[in-house]
């Protein structure tokens, strides 16, 4: 027998219970992300405003570009205090790249900014190191530090793909999911309770990201 | 460990894949779609898509294959050719694409460069050079090769650098095409300034051409030939440098 048809596996799940949004501000590709999320039988709806959100139950916030220009335009829409309830409501959130920095309660890309405050810590540039090129642009892997759901399935020794200059600085250690080593060690997967980020790009980062996707969709938020 | 990239380089023209030999005698090579979804199953890294049209500098076509592309391909995906202003790019990112390349425009006017680093962050940004090796010295070309510029190798880098890249793609115009090996020398002289990654493009031939310019340290190395004719993919080009402990991509 062939694989399943993504649809079919999705009915036979109960997948058709999930709605996963995507947050688009307008800056940047969403497409890839839209199509990695629908590769995986889910369906997806876009969320540019704060009402957008009561048709979702899962919350995916992509995001390049600058700190202060993607919170500006996350507040012009309201949807900065929409998703701080959303999430407080214990609904999946997960920010990627940037959107896992926007977490943070502030950032200094573009002058010191707050952030969402959705799980506590900072965003700076990577320290140099004599050797290193920079940005981080690459396959690099991902040290698990503590085990969670968003992870089954996926080997330890695997990479995925990154492609940033700043970095998570997180203030309470055990918010730190996963780290990776470039220049310094930073925490590549932060998770509190139902809000996680990751530094990576896993909508880019082939078999290995599609798992990750899936199964942060098939993730109730508790853990 | 941050692991080396292979890159496959798909040069478009007229909505299909070429070919060209020291950036002349175009041949066609395939459908783009199916030609990055094949690399994308072997394994490749990354994907980077020039538009060479010279009779249309335009990203419409471009941003057109690129969504098609993405559909299929979760890979990083970088594009460019004909990137005129901020507008250009910002139609390539949302049809698709992860970093934009920019060549010309760089020389015109560096602070489109800016602009768009500032907009998407430099991360996001790759300067492409292209370089011909001429009475003993390196000159610069842009316009898919056809216009001399007069600045040198070393000072545009710095300059394509300040004004926002975050990466650095360098192309041999003398090796392009030709299968006999990167120009290292001229590698060797980018590495030497350039505190970005730096991919190099042109010259593969073999698997051990990929070989001596990743030991070099370049970041990535790009193939165009190499994957377009015969049987070599990326898969086969990692199971090759696997043997001299060239750090690569697990999956």
């Amino acid at each position: 027998m062939g694989q399943a048809n993504p649809r079919l596996r999705s009915l036979v799940q109960g997948k058709e219970a999930v709605t996963v949004g995507i947050v688009d501000i307008g800056i940047g590709n969403i497409g890839s992300l839209r199509n990695a999320v629908d590769s995986q039988g889910w369906d997806v709806s876009t969320v540019s405003t704060g009402e957008d959100l009561s048709r979702v139950t899962h919350l995916l916030l992509p995001g390049v570009g600058a700190f202060s220009a993607a919170m500006a335009r996350l507040e012009s829409t309201g949807l900065d205090t929409a998703i701080n309830e959303f999430s407080r409501a214990g609904n999946p959130v997960m920010g990627i790249c940037l959107g896992m920095q926007l977490l943070a309660d502030s950032g200094t890309e573009g002058g010191v900014v707050a952030g969402l405050g959705l799980i506590p810590g900072e965003v700076r540039p990577i320290q140099r190191k004599p050797g290193f090129a920079l940005p981080h642009v690459g396959w690099n892997e991902v040290l698990q530090v503590r085990a969670h759901p968003l992870l089954k399935g996926i080997r330890a020794d695997v990479d995925f793909y990154f492609v940033h200059g700043y970095r998570f600085v997180a203030q309470a250690p055990q918010s730190v999911i996963a780290e990776t080593d470039y220049c310094e060690k930073f925490p590549s997967i932060i998770g509190m309770g139902n809000v996680l980020g990751v530094q990576f790009h896993p909508e880019k980062s082939q078999v290995n990201g599609l798992r990750l996707i899936d199964n942060f969709c098939l993730w109730d938020g508790k853990c | 460990m941050l692991k080396r990239r292979i890159i496959p380089i798909e040069l478009l023209s007229g909505g299909r894949l070429i070919k060209t030999r020291v950036f002349s005698d175009s041949r066609d090579v395939g459908d783009p779609v199916k030609s990055s979804k094949v690399y994308s199953d072997q394994d490749a890294d990354e994907l980077v898509l020039l538009n060479v049209d010279r009779g249309n500098r335009t990203v419409s076509d471009l941003a057109a294959i690129l969504s098609r592309i993405a559909e299929h391909c979760f890979v990083p995906l970088t594009a460019g050719g004909g990137i005129a202003c901020a507008d250009d790019a910002a139609r390539l990112f949302s049809a698709g694409a992860d970093k934009v390349v920019l060549n010309s425009i760089a020389y015109r006017s560096p602070s489109v460069v800016t602009d768009i680093s500032s907009r998407y962050g430099q991360q996001a940004v790759v300067a492409s050079i292209d370089v011909r090796h001429e009475n003993g010295n390196y000159t610069l070309y842009s316009d898919c090769g056809r216009c001399r510029e007069t600045s040198g190798l070393e000072e545009h880098i710095t300059s394509v650098i300040t004004a926002g890249a975050g990466e650095i793609l360098v192309q041999s115009i003398d090796h392009d095409g030709t299968m006999n090996g990167y120009d290292l020398e001229l590698m060797r002289r980018v590495l030497a300034v350039s505190s970005v990654p730096v991919i190099a493009v042109a010259g593969a031939g073999n698997f051990s051409h990929l070989k001596d310019v990743l030991e070099l340290g370049v970041a990535a190395a790009a193939c165009g030939s190499l994957f377009n004719f015969g049987d070599n993919n990326p898969l086969r080009a990692k199971a090759f440098l696997k043997n001299y402990s060239i750090p690569l991509k697990r999956v």
